[in-house]
């Protein structure tokens, strides 16, 4: 097992290296002369030839490379244009409400989900299945800005149990979270349910009856195990997901998170910004896919014999 | 709790039958199977609903999609504006109808591009196997798990609002799901006795892979491009939504919920009845994904 | 008293259509530390009947119509759920035809022996494990210790199966059924499963019940055999006795179907017609069809069971005559 997470971690690392280049080559990419965008737009040409030299944006390429990725390292990432602050701070003040968004949402989806999913699987066509499998459909067409808009106006204007929006506190948090939640839920129950049914059918399950287990302990300790393989690798997928897709959330309940950081500085050309927020949004991804995988291979025995 | 132990042979054949053969009383069979699942056919009906509509939108909108009139603003659902009218008072009934046309075309395109590419990739990587297969894979792996909306705001910066990046982004992400689908039926099938069969007649990669291989693995795949235009169109809201999908004054649904969340206490039906409609159509798309499953007796469109 | 008395036995499964019967008088006995042999081609209904004797048939859809099956002086047809958990696995138990589905991929081999032991007998956990381990050695698997803490998927095929059997074993069951335990196997591990069968039965003295298609198992170790078509026992007794000289006219075109060794080369014989589908049994004897002594009674009337007086039971219209004034 243990080898098997340290080839998982070595593979990290070049696609990080990768998606770093990437992300840097960004400044050169989009429209604009490339110091504007990093420095700001409408500078003396004295300003911009004392900033160039200062920036090293003068050399060629692939040593600008090297230096942006030293200062990466250093935990450098530049100065953001309008807000002038050190990009690594915005990064700091704004990630902790991207992570609680994103955790509490992640936690409510999967006990929602899996839930939803074994109810559905037990009573297989009744309908209680029809109605949870209509709420899981349901959670994975409704786009999150539209159902976030839509619980604000009946919980938060016309029943007034939640604050509209805002940051800070456990009440603004229930709101956002149920929003982020409705998505992820729909789509573990759905992969619930169906695991479920195919591992119940399969051979060993008839089995465990003709061992003597009761039927509790084969759900529990056999089905359940079995069929919540994939739910688990959608977990692990799910974390770097709801980190950069919380973006229209974010905006709806004016959360001060990552996503919201990467929009308004894209709105108003911060590339230093937007830089540092993809940045800390791709790690998320690579860790999410990461831990993923690694809580695939614990779950499955076979995997970890297979090469990747 | 448990499935009932199978005493009837399959009646096409045990294993995974070549469909590319499959005789025509077979397919009646489907077809009937298909009618039969009510939720489909309500997907169905909906999709070709929409599909009217986008494309008779010029005679079923009483409407100009942009005509404003300035004083009738915000006015709530009544007879003469069946969804009321929105902060220009231009009418709300009208503009969704338009906007339908912007979800077909995103929707349709977008898929379309990332089945191409994806169906390409992934049954060179199922088919082919070896390194060209891991290499693949890892790419895919990493595509998959990107948001998508991230690539579209990307796409943004670099190129500009609009409905391209949409579809763009749309495409460059989903690609990676139907490629692996491809690629685990390729690589299921491809060990069946009638591709050794095929082979040992005499043909080569190109007409296995195409002419048999490909048409007998795409199950899945349908289903899942059906389901990704559903996604293509939430998509297309969403970055409607934050301003950077189709330009005003075109009638993106997601663009018009945009505008209509700064008046969302005044004037909730701009933001309801769009919505509603993409729900609508999603839905739409999911049912008929759905029932595709069912009758087509898919086992595994989940990407793992 | 024999171990396992099987009366009649009628089976129907509830399907979209309707009801199927895939078991319509299924008799059989079997005594303590006897081998007992249920041969029938594919579809004759032989997984079924082991289902029914375990007790299995609701969570498949099925149930018993008619008969009886008694295990060791009690009516098994009566038994409540609870009744049951504490008899399979325990008194009664199943291994089944792929040993490569029968095991829970996620959990390691030695873990799923002891969980049967844990559920049934009142020993510790490191007793279990020890207890598993001899038994594991007894069946021949090398380096229990270490074969002990491998997942399934690691195992031969040969290997597994022994694994099944370890788990069909642990705690000391009277009656062992096994359902085609050696189909999925190599001809070479065939040999062998079947000998550590005829051994754990002699060690242990229980009863076995051993399923197959393979006549050459059943002469090998087995006591008595009954012979299964289309869901109904034709011929039950001596293997011996029915090998050599068959009654039912489907044990006689059985018998001759197997080439032998020195025989003269020629056209391989088979049974005229096919087997039939469960939706689709014959009226009357249900092997009619195919009979080379068909009489005209025989479709309309299924033909009783007859006691014969060398033990051996027969279900042919043409022995009616020992029903008069026999026992």
């Amino acid at each position: 097992m243990w080898r098997y997470i340290l080839r998982r971690s070595l593979l990290m690392i070049p696609i990080f290296l990768l998606i770093s280049i990437v992300i840097f080559s960004l400044i050169h990419i989009v429209p604009g002369d490339p110091i504007d965008n990093l420095l700001g737009p409408g500078m003396t040409v004295e300003h911009q030839r004392k900033l160039t030299e200062k920036y090293y944006l003068d050399k060629p390429i692939h040593i600008q490379y090297l230096i942006w990725f030293k200062n990466l390292l250093n935990g450098d990432l530049g100065r953001s244009i309008i807000e002038k602050r050190p990009v690594g701070e915005l990064l700091m003040h704004h990630l902790p409400y991207s992570l609680n968004l994103g955790l509490s949402a992640i936690v409510l989806s999967f006990i929602f989900g899996v839930s939803m999913g074994i109810i559905s699987a037990s009573a297989r066509n009744t309908i209680l299945d029809h109605i949870a499998m209509v709420f899981a459909l349901l959670g994975v067409t409704i786009p999150s800005f539209w159902l976030g808009l839509i619980l604000i106006l009946i919980f938060a204007v016309m029943l007034g149990w939640f604050p509209v929006t805002g940051s800070g506190s456990l009440q603004t948090l229930v709101l956002p979270a149920i929003t982020l939640a409705l998505g992820g839920a729909g789509l573990i129950a759905r992969v619930t349910r169906v695991s479920m049914l195919e591992v119940i059918s399969k051979d060993f399950v008839v089995l465990l009856h003709a061992k003597g287990l009761g039927k509790r302990a084969i759900l529990l300790k056999h089905i359940l195990r079995n069929a919540l393989i994939p739910v688990i690798t959608i977990l692990g997928l799910r974390l770097g997901y709801v980190l950069g897709g919380a973006v229209t959330v974010e905006i709806v309940f004016a959360r001060p998170g990552l996503g919201q950081l990467l929009i308004t500085g894209l709105y108003r050309r911060d590339y230093p910004v937007v830089q540092g927020a993809l940045l800390l949004l791709a790690m998320g991804i690579i860790l999410g896919t990461f831990l993923a995988d690694i809580l695939y291979a614990y779950a499955d025995p076979r995997v970890r014999d297979q090469h990747r | 709790m448990f499935k009932k132990r199978e005493i009837i042979q399959n009646p096409a054949g045990a294993g995974n039958p070549d469909l590319t053969m499959m005789p025509s009383g077979q397919r009646r069979r489907l077809w009937r199977k298909f009618t039969a699942n009510r939720l489909g056919v309500i997907g169905v009906v909906i999709i070709i609903g929409l599909v009217g509509v986008a494309s008779l939108s010029d005679w079923l909108a009483p409407y100009s999609y942009k005509e404003q009139e300035l004083s009738a603003m915000y006015l709530a659902p009544s007879a003469e504006h069946w969804m009321g009218t929105d902060e220009f008072g231009r009418d709300v009934l009208s503009r969704v109808i338009y906007g339908s046309r912007i979800s077909v075309y995103v929707g349709v395109v977008s898929v379309g591009l990332s089945v191409i590419l994806g169906l390409f990739i992934g049954s060179i990587a199922g088919y082919y196997g070896g390194w060209i297969d891991h290499a693949l894979t890892t790419i895919a792996d990493l595509t998959w798990s990107l948001p998508e909306i991230l690539v579209a705001l990307l796409l943004v910066a670099i190129i500009g609002a609009g409905v391209e990046c949409v579809i763009l982004a749309i495409g460059l992400t989903y690609w990676a799901q139907y490629a692996r689908l491809i690629r685990g039926q390729i690589l299921m099938l491809k060990n069946e006795v009638y591709v050794e069969a095929t082979r040992s007649l005499g043909a080569n990669d190109f007409t296995i892979l195409f002419k048999h291989l490909l048409p007998n693995a795409i199950g899945p795949v349908v289903v899942a491009a059906t389901i990704g235009v559903g996604q293509a169109i939430v998509l297309e809201a969403t970055l409607g939504f934050l301003g950077l999908g189709a330009q005003p004054p075109l009638p993106s649904w997601g663009a018009m919920m945009s505008s209509g969340t700064a008046y969302l206490f005044i004037s909730p039906w701009v933001i309801i009845f769009p919505g509603l409609a993409m729900m609508i159509t999603v839905l739409g798309f999911n049912l008929f994904g759905d029932a595709l499953v069912d009758v087509m007796d898919i086992k595994d469109t989940t990407t793992s | 008293m024999p171990l396992l008395q099987v009366e009649s036995l009628r089976v129907r499964f509830k399907m979209e259509e309707g009801y199927v019967e895939p078991l319509d008088g299924v008799s059989f006995e079997i005594e303590p530390g006897e081998v007992m042999g249920l041969v029938g081609e594919t579809g004759s209904g032989k997984s079924v009947t082991a289902q029914a004797i375990m007790g299995l048939l609701p969570f498949i859809n099925g149930e018993v119509t008619e008969g009886r099956i008694i295990f060791m002086g009690k009516d098994l047809l009566s038994f409540s759920e609870e009744q049951w958990q504490k008899y399979r696995g325990a008194k009664l138990s199943l291994i089944s035809q792929n040993p490569m589905t029968s095991l829970d991929p996620v959990y390691r081999v030695g873990d799923q022996i002891v969980e049967g032991m844990l559920l049934h007998l009142n020993i510790s956990r490191s007793e279990a494990r020890q207890q598993a381990m001899d038994l594991m050695a007894s069946l021949h698997i090398p380096n229990p210790a270490g074969v002990y803490y491998q997942y399934p998927h690691q195992l031969s095929g040969g290997l597994k199966q022994r694994i099944v059997i370890a788990m069909g074993l642990c705690a000391g069951p009277n009656l062992l059924i096994a359902d085609e335990p050696t189909t999925a196997l190599d001809v070479t591990v065939q040999a062998q499963i079947i000998a550590l069968f005829k051994e754990a039965a002699i060690q242990r003295g229980i009863g076995l019940l051993l399923i197959t298609h393979d006549l050459g198992v059943i002469a090998q170790i087995c006591d008595k055999v009954a012979i299964m078509y289309a869901g109904t026992v034709v011929e039950f007794g001596d293997v011996v006795s029915i090998f050599n000289n068959p009654r039912h006219f489907y044990t006689k075109a059985l018998l001759q179907c197997v080439p032998k060794l020195g025989m003269q080369k020629g056209i391989l014989r088979a049974i005229p017609g096919n087997v039939p589908s469960v939706q689709t049994f014959p009226d009357g004897c249900r092997f009619h069809p195919r009979c080379s002594g068909v009489e005209p009674i025989c479709r309309l009337q299924k033909p009783a069971n007859i006691h014969l007086e060398n033990g051996i039971n027969v279900a042919c219209v043409k022995y009616a005559s020992h029903l008069k004034g026999s026992a």
